[in-house]
C-alpha cells in the first residue's frame, strides 16, 4: 500500500465519481441528498433559532439566568453521538413513519445549535455600550424599544457569528442523521463505507465540507449586508485588547469556526 | 446502574483509550498551532490564509478522515495512530486561530514595553506575548478539549476502541445502562480535561489572580 | 523570572507528549489489545477479530475461547466496522482470524455470483478469497438474511412466502442494512428473482432494523434467520422458494500462515456449531444482555471445548 500512490488513487476515483451524471439524479442521486441534507440542517436551525434568539436577547437584556448559558455550554461535552442513539431508542417506540427518524436527528441537531447560538446573541447583548444604552433610554425608548432598535442592532455582529458556527455545525453533523436511518449526504458517506465503495464515501464526505463552506460564504456576505456600516467601520479590531475571563471565554467560543463541541466536521 | 457495577474495569480502559487519543492530539496539535498562529500575526497578511485553510480541515467528517487516513499514512487499517493524527488534524483547525487572535490580544504598548526592556524575538514571544496570550488560547484549547472528546467517539466505528464502543454497542444491542454509561463518561472526560485546562490557564497566568480579576 | 521556568516546563510537557504520540500505543492502548503495530504478528498469539454485530462479537469470542482452550494466546478485537473494513485488517495481519459467512465471502468477491447450494458455496468462497486468506471448516450453523413481517402483516395481508410480497409490497417499507440494497442476495435478487420492490428502503443497522418493524416504522425487515427477536416478537419469516439468499454457514476465515496452528481448536468448534445452537447463545447476549464472552465460555465448556 504505496502512501501516495494510494491517496492519488483515492483523489483521482473520488472525482470519477463525481463527474458520473448517474449518480446525481434518481431518488439516491447527489441531488436528492443534498436537498434532504438542506432540510435537516434548516428545519433544526429554525427551531434552535427560535429557542436562542428571544432567551438570549432576554438573558441579555436583563441580566438574569446568566447560569443557563454556562449550562448550555457545559452541555457541549455530552457526545452527539451518544445523544443521538438515546434518543433514536427513546423517541421511536412512539413514533410512526419518518417522523420515527427524523425527530431524534432533529433534537440534536437543534440542541447542537443553541449553545453557540445563545452564547453570540447574550455576548451581543451584553456587550452594548452601556452609554447607547442610557442615551436611548434618555430619549424615552421603552424596554422593548431599546432591546428592537438599539440592543438587537448593536448586537447582531456577535449574534451573526454565533449563527455562523452553529449553522457550520448543524450542517457538518447533519451528517449523522444517515446512521439511523435517514437520507442526506451522510448517506453516500454511510453506504460507501457499508457496500465498500470508498470513492462514494469520499464524495460524501467532500460535499458536505464543500456545502458547509458555501454556507459559511454566504453567510458572511449575510452579515455584511445586515449589520449597520456604522457598527461595521466602529467594530473593535480582531482581538482587542480587553482580556476578561468571561468575554474572552464568550468571544472565543462565539468565533472559533465550527467546534464547539457537537460532532463537528467530524460528525460521521 | 448494575451494568456499571458489572462493567467498570472495561469503562476504565476505554475511558483511559479514549483520553490518548483525544488528550495526544490536543498537545500536539497545540505545539503546531504556535507557529501558525505566530505567523499569521508576524505577517498579517497571511491571517486569512491560516484561518481560512484551518477552518476548512474543520469541515471534513470525522469518519471520512478515520477512514482515509490509513491510504494517506500507509499505516495499518486499525492502528490507533490513524485516529490520532485525524484528531490532531482537528485540534490544529481550531487552535491555529485561537493562537493568532491570542497573539494579537496582547496590546501594543506591552510589545512595545517589552521590546524597550530588550526583550526580542523568540524571548519576546516566549516570555511576554505567550504568557499575555495564555487567557485567549486557553479559551480556544477548552472548546478543542470538548471537541475532541465528543469526536473520538466516532472512530468505533473504524474498529479504534474507546468510550464510543459504549454508545454503538449499547443502541445495537439495546443496553440502556451501557448507553448512558457512554455518555456519562463521555462528558466526565471532557469535563475533566476542560478543568485540567483552566487550572493549568490559571497557574500559568498568576499576575491575572493578583490583580483581582474574576475567574 | 519565575515565569519562564513554568513556561520551559510546559515546552518539556509538550515534548513528553510528543515523543509519546511517536511511541505508538503507549500504556492505555497496549492494555485495549494488540490494535495496530507488529504485536498482532509477533510469535505465538492470536488475534480474534468481530464485525460490528452481535453474531460476529459472540463468535469471536467463540473462537478465542477455544484457541486459549488449547493453550494458544488469543485476544479479541471487535467492532470493526464494516467487512470492507475488516478484511483490510486481516490482509494486513491486524487480526488473525475472523467469523464469516460462506456466501457473504463469496459474493464479496465475485459479484455476480448466485449459487446457491451450500457445499458449492462454499468452495466458491474457498477459491475467490485472496490467497493470503484461508476458509478452515465450515460449521452447519447458518445464518442466512430473511424478509420478516408482523403476524399482524402476515395475516392480514395473507402472506406466506417471498412470492406473495409481490402483489402489495409496491405501497410497503423495507427495512435493512444499508448494504442489503446493493446485494445480489438483496434488494437486487429480490427485484430479479421475484419481481418484488418496496415503496420505501429504510437503512438501518443492529437492532434497529428489527425494532423499525416491531414499532411500525418499516412493514417488512431483512433479520439474520438466528437472532432471538424473530421469536421473541412473534414474526412471521417469509419462505425464501426460489433460494435468493443462498447459503451462508459459519466459517473461521484465517490468514494463510496461522492456519496451521488454529485449524484443530477452529474445526472443533465448527463441528458442534449448529444454527440452534448460535440462536440459543444470540438470545443470552440479545434478549438477556449477557456478556458475550461468558456466554461463549459456557457453550465451549457444554461441548467439551473449554
Amino acid at each position: 500500500m504505496a502512501s501516495s500512490g494510494g491517496s492519488a488513487l483515492v483523489i483521482g476515483s473520488l472525482f470519477s465519481w463525481l463527474l458520473d451524471p448517474a449518480h446525481w439524479s434518481g431518488p439516491d442521486g447527489i441531488l436528492t441528498r443534498l436537498l434532504e441534507h438542506l432540510w435537516y440542517s434548516v428545519l433544526a436551525m429554525v427551531i434552535a433559532l427560535a429557542i436562542a434568539l428571544p432567551l438570549g436577547l432576554w438573558i441579555g437584556h436583563t441580566g438574569r439566568m446568566r447560569w443557563l448559558v454556562t449550562a448550555t455550554n457545559a452541555a457541549r461535552a455530552v457526545p452527539t453521538l451518544g445523544l443521538l442513539f438515546a434518543f433514536a431508542l427513546w423517541l421511536g417506540p412512539a413514533l410512526r413513519g419518518n417522523l420515527a427518524f427524523l425527530l431524534p436527528s432533529t433534537v440534536v441537531l437543534v440542541l447542537l445549535a443553541v449553545p453557540p447560538l445563545l452564547a453570540g446573541t447574550y455576548a451581543g447583548v451584553e456587550a452594548v455600550d452601556p452609554a447607547a444604552r442610557d442615551a436611548a433610554r434618555g430619549v424615552g425608548m421603552t424596554g422593548w424599544q431599546v432591546l428592537r432598535q438599539v440592543e438587537l442592532p448593536c448586537a447582531l455582529p456577535l449574534v451573526m457569528s454565533g449563527v455562523r458556527t452553529a449553522s457550520l455545525q448543524v450542517v457538518a453533523t447533519a451528517t449523522i442523521a444517515a446512521l439511523i436511518g435517514l437520507g442526506g449526504l451522510g448517506r453516500l458517506l454511510v453506504d460507501g463505507i457499508a457496500f465498500g465503495d470508498y470513492p462514494q464515501a469520499a464524495a460524501g464526505a467532500l460535499l458536505v465540507a464543500v456545502l458547509a463552506v458555501l454556507l459559511e460564504g454566504l453567510l458572511a456576505l449575510l452579515q455584511r449586508r445586515l449589520v449597520s456600516p456604522g457598527l461595521a467601520r466602529t467594530r473593535r479590531p480582531v482581538g482587542g485588547s480587553r482580556n476578561d475571563d468571561d468575554a474572552a471565554a464568550v468571544e472565543a467560543n462565539a468565533r472559533l469556526p465550527v467546534g464547539q463541541g457537537g460532532i463537528p466536521g467530524g460528525s460521521s | 446502574m448494575d451494568w456499571l457495577a458489572d462493567n467498570w474495569r472495561t469503562v476504565l480502559d476505554l475511558s483511559l483509550s479514549h483520553l490518548y487519543l483525544a488528550g495526544v492530539p490536543l498537545v500536539v496539535g497545540l505545539v503546531l498551532s504556535l507557529p501558525l498562529g505566530w505567523a499569521a500575526k508576524r505577517w498579517r497578511g497571511s491571517y486569512p490564509a491560516v484561518v481560512t485553510t484551518t477552518g476548512l480541515l474543520y469541515t471534513i467528517p470525522s469518519l471520512a478522515l478515520f477512514v482515509i487516513m490509513p491510504l494517506v499514512l500507509g499505516t495499518k487499517i486499525l492502528d490507533p495512530v490513524n485516529v490520532v493524527v485525524a484528531m490532531t488534524i482537528y485540534t490544529v483547525a481550531l487552535l491555529a486561530r485561537t493562537v493568532a487572535d491570542g497573539l494579537l490580544s496582547v496590546p501594543d504598548h506591552v510589545e512595545q514595553a517589552a521590546t524597550a526592556m530588550g526583550y526580542r524575538g523568540l524571548r519576546r514571544l516566549f516570555g511576554v506575548e505567550l504568557p499575555l496570550a495564555v487567557p485567549v488560547i486557553a479559551a480556544g484549547l477548552r472548546v478543542a478539549a470538548v471537541s475532541n472528546v465528543s469526536i473520538v467517539s466516532i472512530a468505533s466505528v473504524v474498529g479504534v476502541s474507546q468510550l464510543g464502543n459504549l454508545l454503538v454497542d449499547g443502541y445495537r444491542r439495546i443496553i440502556w445502562g451501557e448507553l448512558l454509561t457512554g455518555i456519562v463518561a463521555t462528558m466526565v472526560l471532557a469535563l475533566l480535561l476542560d478543568l485540567v485546562i483552566q487550572t493549568l490557564a490559571r497557574t500559568l497566568t498568576p499576575w491575572r489572580r493578583a490583580a483581582g480579576a474574576r475567574s | 523570572m519565575k515565569r519562564r521556568t513554568v513556561l520551559s516546563t510546559v515546552a518539556v510537557v509538550a515534548a513528553l507528549g510528543l515523543s509519546a504520540c511517536g511511541g505508538g500505543g503507549s500504556d492505555p492502548l497496549a492494555s485495549d489489545a494488540p490494535s495496530g503495530g507488529s504485536s498482532g504478528a509477533s510469535s505465538g498469539s492470536i488475534v480474534v477479530g468481530g464485525a460490528d454485530f452481535s453474531e460476529s462479537t459472540l463468535l469471536a469470542e467463540v473462537y478465542a475461547g477455544a484457541l486459549r482452550a488449547k493453550g494458544i494466546d488469543a485476544t479479541t478485537k471487535t467492532n470493526i466496522g464494516a467487512r470492507e473494513i475488516y478484511l483490510r485488517a486481516l490482509e494486513d495481519n491486524s487480526v488473525q482470524v475472523f467469523p464469516e459467512y460462506t456466501g457473504a465471502l463469496a459474493v464479496f468477491y465475485d459479484k455476480s455470483y448466485s449459487g446457491t447450494d451450500a457445499t458449492e458455496v462454499y468452495d466458491k468462497a474457498k477459491s475467490v478469497i485472496p490467497k493470503t486468506l484461508t476458509v478452515l471448516d465450515k460449521s452447519a450453523a447458518e445464518d442466512v438474511d430473511s424478509l420478516a413481517v408482523t403476524k399482524k402483516t402476515a395475516e392480514s395481508k395473507n402472506l406466506k412466502t417471498i412470492e406473495d410480497l409481490k402483489a402489495v409490497s409496491g405501497d410497503m417499507t423495507l427495512a435493512a442494512q444499508p448494504e442489503f440494497k446493493q446485494r445480489p442476495q438483496g434488494v437486487v435478487g429480490l427485484e430479479k428473482v421475484y419481481g418484488v420492490t418496496f415503496g420505501t428502503f429504510r437503512p438501518l443497522t443492529g437492532q434497529a432494523v428489527l425494532q423499525a418493524l416491531v414499532n411500525g416504522q418499516a412493514d417488512v425487515a431483512n433479520v439474520f434467520s438466528t437472532d432471538p427477536g424473530i421469536a421473541a416478537n412473534d414474526l412471521v419469516v417469509l419462505e425464501d422458494t426460489k433460494k435468493v439468499f443462498g447459503s451462508q454457514n459459519i466459517v473461521p476465515l484465517v490468514r494463510a500462515d496461522k492456519a496451521d496452528q488454529v485449524k484443530d481448536a477452529l474445526n472443533a468448534v465448527s463441528a458442534k456449531l449448529t444454527t440452534d445452537a448460535v440462536t440459543q447463545m444470540l438470545k443470552q447476549t440479545d434478549i438477556d444482555k449477557k456478556d458475550p464472552k461468558a456466554v461463549a465460555e459456557e457453550f465451549l465448556k457444554a461441548n467439551g471445548l473449554g
